[in-house]
């Protein structure tokens, strides 16, 4: 399984401000009653966005300038509370290729790194700066930078940071680990016989 | 040298080092459900592939199942597909389901100890973060993504990279009204909703000691609301009682030696950890939520913060924003706060010990005119044991609907669902905008003696005045 080689992500940006962006609020539960992710973009942040009569709210992402933004910026926490998958397959299929926040919740970061979407961390005055230059000129080239590990726009270039092994799958292109725990298998069952209840 | 529980589990489970410096990690009991597994299983079969240990596989379905329809078809046809999906995945992939048909089913979370699956010094995974749940038997254990779903069903493992570890004692013995609940609520409270993130949580000391089985998995099945993925404590004389005469337990001569298994897991006496933090336990008090997320937490005798009082600018904005969404008076007292609907139930506080204990508090008396009380039992054999004591009865005769096992108001993938803006008092675990089924709704977090207490006075009440519990 060839994985694409993901070294950087260049698009324009949407800032969604906030901390402790919890999953629930990513994509809320009653969406994920589907035996598929298809779709799921368009429940991107439903309840924040929408009136229950389906009229938009207030929302960056309900604003025309940020139509076709790819990266999504945010604050610190990011992806907080359930395990679901939904998230960022939720945040994918909207048409996101990265998130850039001062934080990640745990499970979040690893979901969205298997799904080839990857979330980078900033300082929230560097992540201000690129919200400044975004929202003056939606139209600005933003492009992350996974090997040098910052971020250029508008002129202007700022650090991030990214847990090395997820740098290191993105950038190799082995960021869905599944061919490589299947080649495992010797090593799984020699593992798997030494503990008395796998073979309970 | 002198190791923890996890680092020994890490050691004895890992296969072997990934190319990103991950190690691939042997998941020894996969536990699965109907929300986060079609997928995996769609993918699994695109790969052209089957479980690869479908013994150490097991199902139940809860997120979807309705508490008051007990026959199939389901009203909602989404909740029936994903039920359909669920029993012809499993019956294809010879894997274990506890249908309702079984007597078995239930919340995942209750359903593996309560079969004797969850076992000390093995590793579970799980699609639904409050796996931590079952870290209570000394396991280590895993909320996963869909991705990793089919990573484990595939090849019975996933990748991973080792956590740190947060030794967290609490000491003493918590004053009459204040239970498990409290504790944990403290605990995200004083540690911050991320204070976790990075770390495996080790719940030690003599109050976690002195603990129940069913108090301990209350505790660790909170422990992603304040960002640690994994929570645990160490397996005792505890673990093996609770886990002796269980349907999966092992029996005879593999009983002792598994039991002798289970102890060399426990983390050494020199054990080092990346932190160590100590509480007192005579310094809880029963502890509410008042915010909107689970670290947003007060003692039933503290005042609602006001932005004025916030200690940053993170800290006021994140006041501004709970309190609008709310629409709590800052500065007020959170005793007095008026209640809609009363929860008791989830994997957080659906045994049953919190039944009986909210049963003998409420015995005699009656829920408040216009609250809406409900009680879940986690699993059918929750609902049997209640019902065999006849807690089912007091409940009801109290005012409380007796429903059927399932995840129910928690996240409202079901039927159960605030209406508008109403205010829960709820025994679940989470308290998100929107999380109990109203994109207005509000969740307040509390113990099960603590939602009772609410319930029949119809305001957030401290249950040691309702129910006259002595305060030494």
């Amino acid at each position: 399984m060839a994985l694409a080689k993901i070294t950087s992500v260049t698009g324009r940006a949407v800032n969604v401000p906030g901390n402790d962006i919890d999953t629930d609020r990513i994509i809320p539960a009653r969406f994920m009653k589907c035996v598929t992710f298809d779709g799921l973009g368009e429940f991107l942040f439903n309840d924040v966005r929408k009136q229950l009569d389906g009229t938009l709210k207030e929302h960056p992402l309900n604003e025309a300038r940020f139509t076709g933004a790819t990266i999504l910026l945010s604050g610190a926490n990011f992806g907080c509370g359930s395990s679901r998958e939904h998230a960022p397959q939720a945040i994918a299929k909207y048409g996101f290729k990265a998130v850039i926040a001062e934080n990640f919740a745990e499970i979040f970061f690893g979901n969205s790194t298997t799904l080839g979407m990857p979330c980078v961390t900033a300082s929230r005055e560097d992540i201000a700066k690129i919200a400044d230059a975004v929202n003056a000129n939606p139209q600005s080239e933003v492009v992350i930078d996974l090997v040098k590990l910052e971020v250029r726009f508008a002129g202007q270039s700022v650090k991030i940071a990214q847990r090395e092994s997820a740098r290191d799958s993105l950038v190799n292109g082995r960021w869905d680990a599944i061919g490589e725990l299947i080649d495992g298998k010797t090593d799984v069952q020699s593992t798997a016989g030494k503990l008395a209840y796998m073979s309970a | 040298m002198a190791k923890s529980l996890f680092q020994k589990v890490w050691d004895s489970h890992s296969v072997r080092k990934l190319a990103n410096g991950q190690t691939q990690l042997l998941i020894g009991t996969h536990l699965i459900h109907e929300v986060t597994s079609p997928q995996a299983f769609g993918m699994l079969r695109d790969l052209g592939l089957k479980v690869a240990y479908p013994h150490r596989t097991f199902a139940t379905v809860d997120h979807i199942v309705p508490t008051d329809q007990f026959v199939e078809p389901y009203a909602d046809p989404l909740a029936q597909a994903m039920m359909d999906e669920l029993r012809k995945n499993c019956a294809d992939n010879n894997v274990t389901f506890f249908d309702r048909a079984s007597g078995k089913q239930g919340v995942v979370h209750i359903v593996g100890p309560e079969q004797g699956i969850t076992q000390p010094g093995t590793t579970i995974a799980c699609g639904d973060s409050h796996t931590s749940t079952h870290g209570a038997f000394g396991a280590i254990a895993f909320g996963i993504g869909t991705s990793q779903v089919r990573d484990v069903l595939a090849t019975q493992t996933m990748a991973l990279g080792a956590l740190k570890v947060r030794r967290i004692e609490v000491s003493g013995k918590l004053p009459p009204g204040v239970y498990a609940k409290d504790v944990i609520l403290h605990i995200i409270r004083q540690l911050g909703v991320n204070g976790g993130t990075g770390f495996a949580y080790e719940y030690a000391g003599s109050t976690i000691d002195g603990f129940s089985m069913e108090e301990r998995m209350t505790v660790c099945n909170m422990s992603i609301e304040g960002g640690a993925r994994v929570g645990y404590v160490n397996p005792d004389e505890t673990t093996f009682a609770y886990l002796k005469g269980r349907p999966y337990s092992p029996t005879g001569a593999a009983w002792d030696a598994a039991v002798a298994n289970w102890k060399s897991y426990a983390s050494d006496a020199g054990a080092v950890y990346d932190d160590v933090v100590k509480l007192d336990a005579a310094s809880i008090a029963p502890t509410v939520t008042w915010g909107i997320n689970p670290a947003q937490g007060i003692s039933i005798l503290e005042n609602i913060p006001s932005p004025e009082t916030a200690t940053s600018a993170d800290d006021k904005a994140g006041i501004i924003e709970a309190l609008e969404y709310m629409k709590l008076p800052a500065g007020a007292p959170i005793k007095g706060t008026k209640i809609d609907v009363a929860f008791l139930g989830s994997c957080t506080n659906g045994r049953l010990s919190d039944f009986q204990e909210v049963a003998k508090f409420v015995k005699g008396r009656k829920v408040a005119p216009g609250v809406k009380a409900i009680a879940v039992p986690g699993s059918q054999i929750v609902a049997l044991q209640c019902e065999k004591l006849g807690i089912d009865k007091i409940l009801a005769d109290a005012g409380f609907e007796w429903r059927a096992a399932g995840c129910s108001m928690c996240l409202a993938m079901n039927p159960d669902k605030l209406v508008g803006d109403q205010l829960c008092a709820s025994s679940s675990n989470r308290n998100f905008k929107g999380r109990q089924g109203s994109t207005t709704g509000r969740t307040v977090l509390m113990s099960p003696v603590m939602v009772a207490a609410a319930a029949v006075t119809g305001y957030i009440a401290d249950a040691r005045e309702v129910f006259s519990v002595a305060n030494n």
